[in-house]
């Protein structure tokens, strides 16, 4: 098997998805002749043809707005937005348009698109270019909302998305696209949406992340072990909807729970997760939840992004006390 | 039925040709004009080298370069009055440095550094703006802000040619000119979004024909020409002034270096084409070949020239260096005028972290 990093796994699976259905189509800013500006789609274009990966003009609301129509109309549009944070422009196309088509039809048409978008801090990208907004599409119903965190996963990941019947926003973190490489089958494979996956098994404390806060739940729970604390990790992979069994096994083993996410902590997803934790399995907790977030302010430039950004210390001090109680 | 089609000539208005000939009307005061310029286009074509460089060493972040674009920018910013409000691109650094903003500033956006934003007291301009396109909108409600205080100060909204895909340039244009305000939105089309060339940005063959649409006065300029991007822009604030609303320019130019440090032009465009706007077009080149005929300038100046440009950027980088670190709870201040409770809470919990 080959040892590919995560964008690599990403780029074979678009091209897996253009090779075996003729209606899917790759398209975004500076995705054909560039090959993207990370190179998920390189190549792509000089294999499929400029009309399957096409490079659009500038303009993220017709990028997510002709996805609509589309993939009403039957192709399966696989749309980039270059950097998350300009999924602004478009939240309007995203969240009022492509999330309702099925609700708003009852079931007559349905918009089964897939937006990707690069995410996530510790880059030192310019303003808008790290923002993590998973909280505004989680909030959104009708849209599923996927972000991997390892090679394997993203390839899997992403082929359920674009063979899936609902609209999916994809959340590719930017820190891990080359941050390590796994063996990843180089055949068609899926991984299915809406289950999360325990990484490490653990009987303390069960630590939940998503896309680039993984490793930092997996070194936080690798610090402690010395410590004789014992986590569980848990990698979401779906945020929306909500694998809502692997939760509640987890922490009716475990009894303390900490979250850990970039995004900034006030209305975050953590929040719904400390609730959904909550919910199924109030009477086992044994001490109250814990969350790890970005700040509450607009992502930092990046001279203070380390500063900002969830740690492994930070984590490993919400582990302790939690452990405490 | 009538079929509107674009019968126009595309080619754009100059005053300078490619040999430094006048082939167009000069402004009056053309040689002091010139005579300042020149020395401050050597400035930021070194500038704009030196962070380039800056940045494969490590000791700044992405930067997005200009060379190529300074007869652009900094003609059209000399006709702007510090009460003028602009909204730049992260592009504009030349123009905004001859429009006041100190060089160490310039280099504090690549550097991450939370000041960077923070523009002079005494210009009215907008932090450079990221999101493509966005700034246009904001150029807008500052003009209609003029008209409202009855004022004759004037808003600018710069942007480049992959701008005017988006939506908020076609409300931008449509809001001014409904609402006559006085607004000049400036193109600089340098032919590449990225690595998308302006053809496949927009069908129609000038992006000065937009105006058409709106109502709006168009004008397509050799933005390579120092002296036409000049008389443009001066037409357009004048007209803005005297409240005849908004004016479309586009200059005509190129960017010779890539789109950011982070950016391989060799994979869309020949090294060929680059070498061919260089060697015919670079606005440095024929403000030098027209200085040269008029006898102002000769090799003894361009060097004295290229030595005190020299110094000021290593004076701007040195300065850079020295600037002093802001932590994250000195920053995070600034979310609302007072900080949250919650904030505040939270900055204290991570201590020593949050410098
Ligand atoms: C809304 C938005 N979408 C995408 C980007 C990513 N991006 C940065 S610059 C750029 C190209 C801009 O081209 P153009 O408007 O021609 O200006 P230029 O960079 O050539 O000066 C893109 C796509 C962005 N900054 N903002």
């Amino acid at each position: 098997m080959p040892k590919w990093t995560m964008i690599e796994a990403i780029r074979d699976a678009l091209a897996i998805a253009l090779r075996d259905d003729p209606r899917v189509l790759v398209f975004g800013e500076d995705v054909g002749k560039n090959g993207g500006v990370f190179r998920a789609t390189d190549g792509l274009q000089a294999e499929f043809g400029e009309a399957r990966v096409v490079d659009t003009p500038l303009a993220e609301k017709a990028i997510v707005g002709t996805a609509v129509g589309l993939a009403m109309a039957g192709m399966k549009p696989v749309a980039e937005i270059q950097f998350l944070g300009f999924a602004y422009e478009a939240m309007d196309q995203i969240a009022a348009q492509l999330a309702r088509i099925r609700f708003r039809t009852q079931g007559r048409f349905t918009a089964p698109a897939v937006i990707r978008a690069p995410y996530g801090g510790g880059v030192r990208t310019p303003e808008l270019h790290s923002d993590s907004l998973e909280a505004l599409f989680a909030h959104t119903p009708g849209l599923v909302v996927v972000t991997p965190s390892r090679p394997y996963d993203a390839k899997g990941l992403l082929l359920s998305a674009i063979r899936s019947p609902d609209p999916v926003i994809f959340l590719e973190p930017i820190r891990l696209y080359r941050a390590f490489r796994e063996e990843v089958p180089e055949g068609d494979y899926e991984v299915p949406l809406g289950r999360a996956a325990v990484r490490r098994e653990g009987s303390d404390v069960t630590l939940v992340a998503w896309g680039p806060t993984v490793p930092v739940a997996e070194s936080a729970a690798v610090q402690v072990a010395s410590q004789g604390i014992s986590c569980e990790v848990i990698d979401l992979r779906t945020l929306a909807p909500l694998d809502r069994s692997v939760l509640k096994a987890s922490v009716e083993k475990t009894g303390r729970a900490v979250i850990v996410h970039e995004a900034v902590r006030y209305a975050g997803l953590g929040a719904e997760m400390a609730a959904s934790i909550m919910d199924l399995a109030f009477y086992h907790l044994r001490a109250p939840i814990e969350r790890v977030a970005g700040l509450d302010t607009p992502y930092p430039p990046a001279a203070l992004e380390d500063a900002w950004l969830p740690s492994v210390t930070r984590v490993v001090e919400a582990i302790q006390r939690v452990m405490q109680d | 039925m009538q079929v509107y089609r674009f019968t126009g000539d595309t080619k754009p208005d100059q005053v300078l040709n490619e040999a430094g000939e006048v082939v167009g009307s000069l402004p009056d005061n053309a040689a002091d004009l010139a005579l300042e310029w020149y020395p401050f286009m050597i400035f930021c074509r070194k500038f704009d080298e030196r962070a380039q460089l800056l940045q494969r060493q490590g000791r700044l972040g992405t930067y997005a370069p200009f060379r190529g674009q300074e007869a652009a920018q900094i003609a059209s910013f000399a006709v702007l009055r510090p009460s003028d409000w602009v909204f730049p691109t992260y592009r504009e650094l030349a123009g905004m440095m001859y429009h006041g903003l100190e060089p160490v500033h310039a280099l504090l956006k690549s550097r991450g550094h939370p000041d960077s934003g923070r523009m002079p007291d005494g210009l009215r301009m907008a932090p450079v703006q990221i999101a493509i396109a966005a700034q246009i909108l904001h150029a807008v409600g500052a003009g209609w802000a003029c008209e409202l205080q009855q004022t004759d100060d004037i808003a600018v909204a710069y942007f480049g040619d992959g701008a005017t895909s988006e939506g908020d340039f076609h409300e931008g244009m449509n809001f001014a000119a409904v609402m006559r305000l006085p607004v000049v939105f400036f193109c600089q089309n340098n032919q590449y979004a990225i690595s998308v060339p302006v053809e496949r940005q927009t069908a129609s063959p000038t992006i000065a024909q937009k105006a058409i649409a709106y109502g709006v006065e168009g004008i397509r300029v050799d933005g390579n020409d120092v002296f036409a991007v000049y008389q443009a822009m001066r037409y357009a604030v004048d007209r803005a002034r005297r409240g005849e609303g908004p004016t479309l320019i586009e200059a005509v130019t190129y960017r010779l270096g890539p789109h950011t440090t982070a950016d391989d032009p060799g994979r869309y465009r020949e090294a060929a084409d680059v070498e061919r706007w260089a060697a015919a077009k670079d606005p440095l080149v024929r403000l030098r070949l027209w200085l040269t005929r008029q006898g102002l300038w000769d090799d003894a100046r361009q060097a004295a020239c290229e030595e005190e440009a020299e110094a000021r950027v290593r004076q701007a980088v040195a300065e850079m260096e020295a600037y002093p670190h802001k932590p994250l709870a000195e920053a995070a201040r600034h979310v609302y005028a007072e900080v949250p409770e919650g904030l505040a809470l939270d900055l204290a919990e991570r201590g020593k972290e949050a410098r």
